[in-house]
């Protein structure tokens, strides 16, 4: 594996700490923070700026009971919520999203696969499998992408993309990204808007597969 | 908060309820929750720390930057309903034995941080406490929060520096 090169920018792991990140983007946060140190331990430092905040805040009274309350739960019962590891080439986050279940792909032709993992209003995320030598279909940005590749590489205009690159596309951006030789090449894609395609066919598929 | 991760102890467990619950539920009302919502989550909040407690890791962070994530994440998932996706944890390694200069020189930073935060201009700080807050975006971070992250920024930069040389190996 070779060094991961492409970041989360410093105001995107900021805007993350605070949980100020709509969530396909924080899913695509979480999964590159636990496969880069240098971007774990970027965003702890945010979370250490956050900690003196919150030691710097104006204390308000809690009510007595509360207290109380707490202590009186320490033993109470409770069920963890399931913690999701590693599978193969998907970290933690994305096993979280898929509910530890294998991802159930979809075929969206010339060999390209999808699974949705979550589409609303605040967009959408979702798994690619692009074989050797595909090409992502051209497309442009109606808002903002990020792409972390999880297993083999592409390339576009922008440069190479390894496992653990991310790359942040926004309106600015007309790229097509191609898989490199080698092994198949996974990536998770969050979107805050639907993905445009200058082919017509693509897109008057796009409402069917939510692409 | 040792005491409560290695011996459970209660007693210790209220001194750090006694003071952190208060600053908690200020902190929680500033982002527009009523005393009652926000005592909700302090609840919420504390038993995760009683609960996590063996996740924390002194090398790595301080005890309020741990429960700022904590109390964070409680707050979102209150506000979706649902679950906020949060890196894989680290392995813990239990047979280590703390290193009290790694602790220590996260005390110090810790500090200077504060300092540092405390040496702000009040426009500054303000904006920097709004972005920890979760009230801006991280486009309006990284173009209005330019100035007063540049002051703090040495900081983090140390912080980083040793964290990153901390995380070597660990997975």
């Amino acid at each position: 594996m070779t060094a991961i090169t492409h970041h989360i920018p410093d105001a995107m792991l900021a805007a993350y700490a605070s949980g100020n990140l709509a969530q396909p983007f924080a899913l695509v946060v979480a999964s590159h923070v636990s496969i880069c140190d240098d971007c774990r331990a970027a965003l702890e430092a945010h979370q250490a700026v956050g900690g003196a905040i919150l030691e710097g805040t104006r204390a308000v009274a809690a009510s007595p009971d509360l207290k109380a309350s707490v202590l009186a739960q320490l033993d109470a019962p409770h069920s963890p919520a399931p913690e999701y590891r590693r599978a193969g080439p998907l970290p933690g986050p994305v096993m979280a999203a898929l509910k530890g279940a294998p991802p159930r792909w979809k075929r969206l032709g010339m060999g390209v696969k999808q699974v949705l993992l979550s589409a609303d209003q605040d967009g959408s995320a979702r798994l690619l499998y692009i074989p050797p030598g595909q090409a992502v279909p051209d497309h442009g940005h109606n808002g903002l992408e990020m792409t972390l590749v999880l297993q083999g590489s592409f390339s576009d205009e922008v440069g190479r993309f390894g496992v653990g690159d991310v790359e942040i596309a926004d309106e600015s951006l007309d790229h097509t990204p191609i898989a490199d030789a080698g092994d198949p090449c996974i990536c998770l894609a969050a979107t805050d808007a639907p993905l445009r395609f200058h082919a017509f066919v693509p897109r008057l598929l796009q409402p069917l597969f939510r692409i | 908060m040792l005491a409560v991760r290695d011996n459970r102890d209660r007693a210790a467990f209220a001194a750090l309820f006694d003071h952190f619950a208060p600053r908690l539920k200020g902190f929680i009302m500033r982002s527009g929750a009523s005393g009652q919502q926000a005592e909700e989550v302090v609840q919420d909040v504390m038993l995760t720390i009683w609960r996590k407690a063996e996740m924390f890791d002194p090398h790595r962070a301080q005890v309020s930057a741990w429960i700022y994530q904590i109390a964070r994440n409680r707050q979102i998932d209150v506000a979706r309903k649902e679950g906020r996706p949060v890196p894989e944890a680290l392995k813990a390694e239990p047979e280590v034995e703390d290193d009290a200069a790694q602790i220590y020189a996260l005390e110090q930073e810790t500090t200077v941080l504060k300092q540092a935060l405390s040496r702000l201009r009040d426009d500054q700080r303000e904006m920097i406490e709004k972005a920890y807050l979760g009230e801006m975006t991280h486009q309006e971070i990284s173009t209005q929060t330019g100035l007063p992250l540049g002051t703090i920024k040495s900081r983090i930069r140390l912080g980083l520096e040793r964290l990153r040389h901390e995380l070597k190996g660990m997975r």
